[in-house]
């Protein structure tokens, strides 16, 4: 066997699948969030008739657009890939999952092309009333569209209100069944919930770094401000969804939740192990530190109630990369941790009056400033890679369920993927960070109303916004 | 008489598709003209007339892969992989021509413009050609045993698909020269009008080879066009694209401003129901119709009962949004008013 056999068609296109959809929900994870986040600042301004809220929202919508489109642009490969590489699947399983999906579309592009461009039109054209509306919308609109993801992804994970045939493929038997599955709940709730905290994590960051350079600005203390309630709040309410998400799953997918926790035995006061090793080969977790009777405690609710292990399941059951599946749910874990650390110490400085003055708290927030992102992709890491040898679990299997597309073919569009995406996505990145780096100050120009306006998720360049205030045409300010 | 929501579900789909050909047609068009428009104002120009409007285009596109998925799946799971390399380097023509777009405006300096326009350009290019190779791979026929594709992953690579890509490009720079027409003025405009009727001929010349080569495809095709009395019952279509063709010329020595695009639009639709009427009822030719091809009825039903109050909803905001950039796009302008 030489060195450069190519890898299997199937595990090629896992891959190729596993870098495109990462890419992809790196921005709908931080745009969920913000919708709402705008909503919440253009409520409060048009509430209070404060300007910092107003400059503040329009700081963020020039992000959000750039996100959105980020989002939309790697969103359209998605739509082509089931087809691409998992052609049986989609074969199978479209009477299913292809309304749900279709409604996605359908909620995403009337979103999109809906009421994005009113909120880019900006608040001079459209009134304030219709322009805090559209705002709503949009924040619904991506609510409504992670409903139908999720609802998708959560059939796949325990598939429930469908009938299979003897040629395998699916027939929906009672659309309430399928949309509403078991585990949809709370893989929706954990999934928004941890949209939100990725935003406030990153919002919280750039209030920071701002507040490090000049602690007075009001609109960095606006932001950091509240990011830190939203820590100190949502972290723990993830942490008890989370939790319940896992009792779920331990119901539905007990080897998932069994290479999670790194049990092999079944065995009763199971310990929560914090480290260690998981080997597949030998049937034990090597170099394992754990807390006694813990396991058994969260996933029973007794201490000495029994935790099945992976050898009481059918080896062809196990997850394929148990490695993977347990540190990804650790470095979830540990991230979530240091969130509620994070919102707890500023919880107790805004007490004592010391929230803007305490520059190690800030530098931990900039330091934090992506960990809702690497959080939220490790949990979908836990929850695809778990749900693996399947793709729809304990039906049909992820070797059944690829297209007959030959691996050359497959390996050459995964390079090109990686290539084209990494320099596309880098840049847009690369942009991010430079909005990020610049201060939000009063009589934010937002999205300006006299340069080109696109439909969905574009903002012209600073260099022209420049330009046109050097015309001497002022930038359009609404009263405030 | 039951009501047939397959074949509702086949026209919604066929209009989505081709609201997408026509729409990021004249978009993909404005950057396969850029080579042909030096200046870096006229290209700022360019690119303002499609500004409002493009990512909105392209959504369609999303539409149609998704539709055909959810209502198509048996289409959609060998027309994928049978495509498998045309449709991907189309897909990451796309999402680099997207970026391309954005960045340009963001570009400091104008040689990382210059470097923004060449990749916008042939982003262009590139996605533009692959949809022609998919279009002429696709009516050549897919071989399909069982539900899969069963042919190889160069069978689309065909002196035929080479040729309807070639087209494709000739027919969005056609869209893309008649669309500067109507939204440009001066300089640019009367550049846009010799562009429009260089890529007409070739157009023309593009859809007459076509046409003329889709008989030899096979016996199906040589039976709906050909045989007495479908002769007849075809013989509209050609006959309406020499008239078009002819209101085209006209128009453009008139300098009529919005006639061309019209005529562009026509030529387009007419050439799409002339592929429809070769194809029909048929969606993965040779073999599955569009019937063989329906997912679950209780599905059709679900997602229809959705689509028929947010597609239209979606048609008024598109049409509104064309409303509201209406007019000519000043060189020198930073943007719409």
């Amino acid at each position: 066997m030489s060195a450069l056999e190519l890898p299997s068609a199937v595990n090629l296109a896992r891959a190729q699948f596993a870098l495109t959809i990462v890419w992809h929900f790196l921005f709908p994870a931080f745009t969920i969030g913000l919708a709402s986040y705008l909503a919440v600042l253009e409520g409060f301004w048009l509430r209070t008739g404060k300007a910092v809220y107003l400059d503040t929202y329009r700081y963020w919508l020039r992000i959000f657009a750039i996100a959105f489109a980020m989002g939309v642009v790697s969103g359209l490969v998605m739509s082509y890939q089931f087809g691409t590489n998992w052609s049986v699947f989609a074969d199978r399983t479209a009477p299913v999952l292809g309304p749900l999906l279709g409604y996605e579309v359908l909620t995403a592009f009337f979103l999109e092309a809906g009421f994005l461009g009113v909120m880019l039109f900006g608040l001079e054209r459209v009134g304030k009333r219709l322009h805090f509306l559209a705002t709503c919308l949009v924040a619904g609109g991506t609510l409504t569209s992670a409903f139908w993801i999720l609802s998708a992804n959560s059939w796949m994970q325990t598939p429930t209100g469908h009938v299979v045939g003897p040629d395998g493929r699916f027939a929906p038997a009672d659309w309430w069944a399928i949309v509403f599955n078991p585990s949809f709940p709370y893989r929706f709730a954990h999934t928004v919930t941890g949209a939100y905290l990725t935003t406030a994590m990153i919002v919280g960051a750039v209030g920071a770094w701002h507040l490090l350079r000049d602690r007075a600005n009001p609109r960095a203390r606006l932001m950091f401000s509240m990011a830190m309630w939203m820590a100190a709040v949502v972290a723990p309410a993830q942490m008890i969804i989370g939790d319940l998400h896992g009792g779920n799953s331990y119901q539905h997918q007990p080897a998932k939740v069994a290479a999670m926790e790194g049990h092999f035995e079944s065995e009763r006061r199971a310990p929560a192990i914090l480290f260690g090793w998981p080997d597949a080969e030998a049937g034990l977790v090597r170099d394992r530190i754990g807390i006694p009777g813990l396991a058994s405690l969260y996933l029973t609710h007794d201490l000495d109630g029994e935790v099945r292990g992976l050898k009481d399941m059918p080896r062809e059951t196990w997850p394929t990369n148990l490695p993977l599946v347990f540190w990804s749910f650790r470095v979830m874990v540990g991230l979530g941790l240091l969130m509620i650390a994070l919102g707890l110490a500023a919880l107790w400085l805004r007490r004592h009056g010391r929230l803007y003055e305490s520059p190690w708290l800030h530098r931990f927030a900039v330091g934090m400033g992506p960990s809702g992102l690497i959080a939220v992709t490790a949990g979908w890491t836990v929850t695809e890679a778990g749900r693996q040898p399947f793709t729809v679990y304990g039906v049909l299997r992820t070797a059944d369920s690829v297209s007959p597309v030959a691996a050359p073919a497959v390996a050459a569009s995964l390079a090109a993927f990686a290539i084209v995406y990494l320099a596309v996505f880098g840049a847009g990145i690369w942009y991010l960070l430079h909005l990020f780096n610049q201060v939000p100050h009063a009589h934010e120009p937002g999205p300006p109303t006299d340069q080109p306006i696109r439909t969905a998720g574009i903002t012209p360049a600073p260099v022209l916004i420049a330009g046109a205030v050097a015309d001497g045409r002022p930038l359009a300010q609404p009263a405030e | 008489m039951s009501l047939d929501l397959t074949l509702i579900w086949a026209l919604l789909i066929a209009t989505a598709v081709f609201l997408y050909v026509v729409m990021d047609g004249f978009d993909l068009g404005v950057g396969i003209l850029f080579p042909a428009v030096r200046g870096k104002a006229e290209r700022d120009v360019m690119v303002n007339t499609v500004a409002p409007v493009w990512d909105g285009n392209e959504t369609w596109l999303i539409l149609g892969g998704g539709g055909l998925f959810a209502v198509f799946p048996l289409a959609y799971a060998t027309i994928l992989p049978a495509l498998y390399m045309p449709l991907i380097l189309m897909l990451l023509a796309l999402v680099f021509r997207g970026v391309a777009f954005e960045m340009r405006f963001r570009a400091a300096t104008l040689r990382s413009q210059a470097v923004w326009d060449r990749s916008f350009s042939w982003g262009s290019y590139v996605a533009a050609f692959c949809q022609g190779i998919c279009l002429g791979a696709l009516v050549q026929g897919i071989r399909v045993e069982g539900r899969a594709y069963a042919g190889g992953w160069w069978n689309w690579l065909t002196p035929f698909s080479l040729l309807t890509g070639a087209a494709l490009v000739a027919g969005y720079g056609l869209l893309g020269a008649c669309w500067l027409i109507w939204k440009t003025e001066g300089e640019l405009q009367l550049r846009a009008y010799r562009l429009a009727r260089r890529l007409g001929y070739v157009t023309l010349a593009a859809i007459v080879i076509v046409s003329a080569a889709m008989p030899f495809l096979s016996a199906a095709f040589r039976a709906r066009w050909i045989a007495w009395p479908n002769l007849v019952l075809a013989a509209p279509v050609p006959i309406l694209v020499a008239l078009l063709a002819w209101r085209f010329f006209v128009a453009l020595d008139r300098r009529a401003e919005v006639m061309p695009f019209l005529c562009a639009l026509g030529l387009f639709l007419l050439s799409y129901v002339g592929l429809g009427i070769s194809l029909w009822p048929m969606i993965v030719p040779p073999a599955i119709t569009i019937w063989d091809a329906a997912t679950h009825p209780s599905s059709q039903a679900f997602l229809l009962a959705g689509a028929v109050v947010l597609v239209p909803m979606v048609l008024v905001y598109t049409g509104y949004v064309y409303w509201l950039f209406r007019g000519k796009v000043a060189a020198g302008a930073p943007g719409y008013h």
